[in-house]
């Protein structure tokens, strides 16, 4: 067990978790049109972050800062840093201590680096956007990324709370960051994986995917010190299909494995809802419907944050974590935006509205699910604390 | 107590498996993963659509298990991959990157999309091999012994896996770099899973 003792989420709908959190529950959706962006010849459907937003509040934060760390920081380099500060802030932790370790979790970084000139040549490693991160903050342990397809956000916790349990680290600051570009923008087009209007998990009328930017972050420490944590992470699993590199197994046995081994030692009364991944592709939301069914855990309430947010990639898995566990401390389970009737083969227990959790003494966990290219499914185990 | 049960090292100019080279490049020459493949006799013809480092993984990982007489029919779940590098997937994110760039010459492939995933090497193996445990990938800035023990060793308390195939695949300007081992709980003498025994099969 580990505890959540500062978070923060920068992206479409804000640069602090409660924005954030207050934009989804009045129902208000960052993923926009987009013409013309990045110099993609197609318009596209996602949640960008405006930029010059992020650069006013990364200046604040510079100002404060010491001569040596002035460079010219990229938009996905700004982003994760004032993610991290703000929780980081939040925890009121130091974290440049020995006992504090940064993960960070991104699939692409600064890939779009590639396509500029004049810019040093380290700066598109993932190792190298880790590193600028901790020397940012003074800290001198090593940086681990984690690069699990979209599965990411999840396995980043994971890895977090082996550091934690192993008593490696007291504090780890998981951070979750992703930006877009012409790189990944056209690779999803290629893949034809993209809706034209606002995606609708799980519904009938689905027709793909909206993509969104996002850095976002947790600060879990070892012990729920003063009772600051707002939720807890319990356990988590990460289970490969073996069946397909960029399709999910026809009986969802990847992710059916994930849910068998996190629900081993609790009953399905016991977890208030599942978050899933729910990209609203065809195949993604179908395949979460078997699992979910194969392992009886069909009344269980499911919803899909997608349409506020877009797939957030590599941030997907810890945003979606901390909108979750706010709504989880409130009570509530969130709705699935632009669902109306459920086009997936398995009964579930779907929903778009904002509902009341049921017989909520009995439910203090929740499940975050999430599923990617590589046959990678993970999910993950939490409590709420309030 | 995991011990090492068979390890292969690919580097720029050849492939050593259990300490014996098994491959050569020809003088000066960068070593070419389709004419290793067809060296070491495999016939999986997913190979040829394979990236780079997905090439120089799978054969990593073909030539240990394939030694230590592993089951690769029978779907196993009591088996992880875990895997770093620094590199991620920069090769082939460069490869798709020329496809995109000019706008004369605009054609995004999702074949050469789908690899700009570091992660992808991890399925092509479990795919192969029907390995259905854990599969993580991470990225350092250089080769760490000291992480990756002590990755590995939390992984596998965690899923109490039987077997992890791991260690480093990377692969850059046409060099690969790679060690892979395959971790068996046994104790029948071969060599200890020690971050200080990661470092003498990589140097």
């Amino acid at each position: 067990m580990m505890y959540a003792i500062g978070d923060n989420i920068v992206c479409g709908l804000g640069f602090n978790t409660d924005e954030v959190y207050s934009s989804v529950r009045r129902d208000i959706s960052g993923v926009k049109r987009c013409e013309g962006t990045f110099g993609v010849h197609e318009p596209f459907m996602a949640s960008l972050v405006d930029e010059s937003m992020v650069d006013d509040v990364f200046d604040s934060l510079h100002n404060s800062r010491s001569k040596s760390l002035c460079r010219d920081y990229t938009k996905f380099e700004k982003m994760m840093i004032i993610s991290a500060q703000n929780a980081i802030e939040k925890a009121g932790v130091d974290a440049s201590g020995r006992d504090f370790r940064f993960i960070l979790s991104t699939t692409k970084g600064n890939v779009d680096l590639l396509g500029r000139q004049n810019t040093d040549s380290d700066r598109v490693y993932l190792w190298r956007s880790a590193e600028l991160l901790s020397e940012w903050f003074g800290n001198t342990n090593i940086p681990i990324v984690v690069s699990n397809s979209c599965v990411s956000g999840a396995c980043a916790q994971i890895a977090a709370s082996r550091e934690i349990n192993s008593g490696t680290c007291r504090y780890v600051a998981v951070v979750g960051a992703e930006v877009l570009s012409k790189f990944i923008v056209s690779g999803f087009q290629s893949f034809k994986a993209l809706s034209s209007e606002e995606c609708r998990p799980f519904d009938k009328s689905r027709t793909g995917l909206n993509l969104g930017e996002a850095a976002a972050t947790i600060v879990y420490s070892s012990d729920n010190e003063e009772n600051k944590g707002n939720f807890a992470f319990c356990s988590g699993a990460i289970r490969n299909d073996a069946n397909h590199i960029s399709g999910p197994s026809r009986t969802a046995e990847g992710l059916f494995n994930v849910l068998d081994t996190l629900t081993e030692n609790i009953s399905s009364e016991q977890v208030a809802f599942i978050n899933a991944h729910g990209t609203a592709t065809l195949y993604n939301d179908e395949m979460e419907s078997i699992a979910i069914s194969r392992s009886g855990l069909n009344e269980i309430p499911v919803n899909s944050l997608k349409p506020y947010f877009g797939h957030t990639m590599g941030a997907a898995g810890v945003l979606e974590t901390i909108i979750s566990s706010r709504a989880a401390n409130d009570g509530i389970v969130l709705g699935s935006r632009g669902f109306a009737q459920s086009g997936v083969s398995c009964s579930i227990n779907i929903s778009n509205m904002t509902k009341n959790i049921p017989e909520r003494g009995q439910a203090p966990y929740f499940i975050k699910m999430l599923s990617g290219f590589g046959g990678s499914n993970a999910a993950i185990l939490l409590k709420r604390v309030l | 107590m995991m011990e090492i049960k068979a390890y292969s090292r690919i580097t720029a100019d050849k492939m050593v498996v259990n300490g014996s080279t098994v491959y050569s490049s020809s003088d000066g020459e960068n070593i070419n993963l389709t004419d290793l493949y067809r060296h070491l006799g495999i016939d999986y013809p997913k190979f040829f659509k394979m990236d780079n480092l997905c090439k120089a993984g799978f054969l990593g990982a073909e030539t240990i298990i394939r030694d230590a007489g592993m089951d690769t029919v029978t779907p196993k779940k009591d088996c992880d991959i875990v895997l770093f590098n620094s590199t991620s997937s920069l090769d082939d994110d460069i490869a798709y990157n020329n496809t995109i760039e000019d706008d004369a010459n605009y054609f995004p492939s999702p074949s050469v999309f789908v690899y700009t995933l570091a992660n992808i090497v991890t399925g092509e193996i479990a795919i192969r091999n029907k390995i259905m445990g854990e599969s993580s990938f991470y990225v350092l800035k250089e080769f760490s012994s000291s992480i990756i023990y002590s990755v590995v060793k939390e992984t596998a308390q965690e899923t109490s896996a039987n077997a992890v195939l791991c260690g480093w695949a990377d692969f850059l300007n046409n060099t690969p770099d790679v060690l892979l081992m395959l971790l068996q709980r046994t104790d029948d003498g071969k060599i200890q899973f020690t971050a200080e025994n990661i470092n003498k099969l990589y140097r």
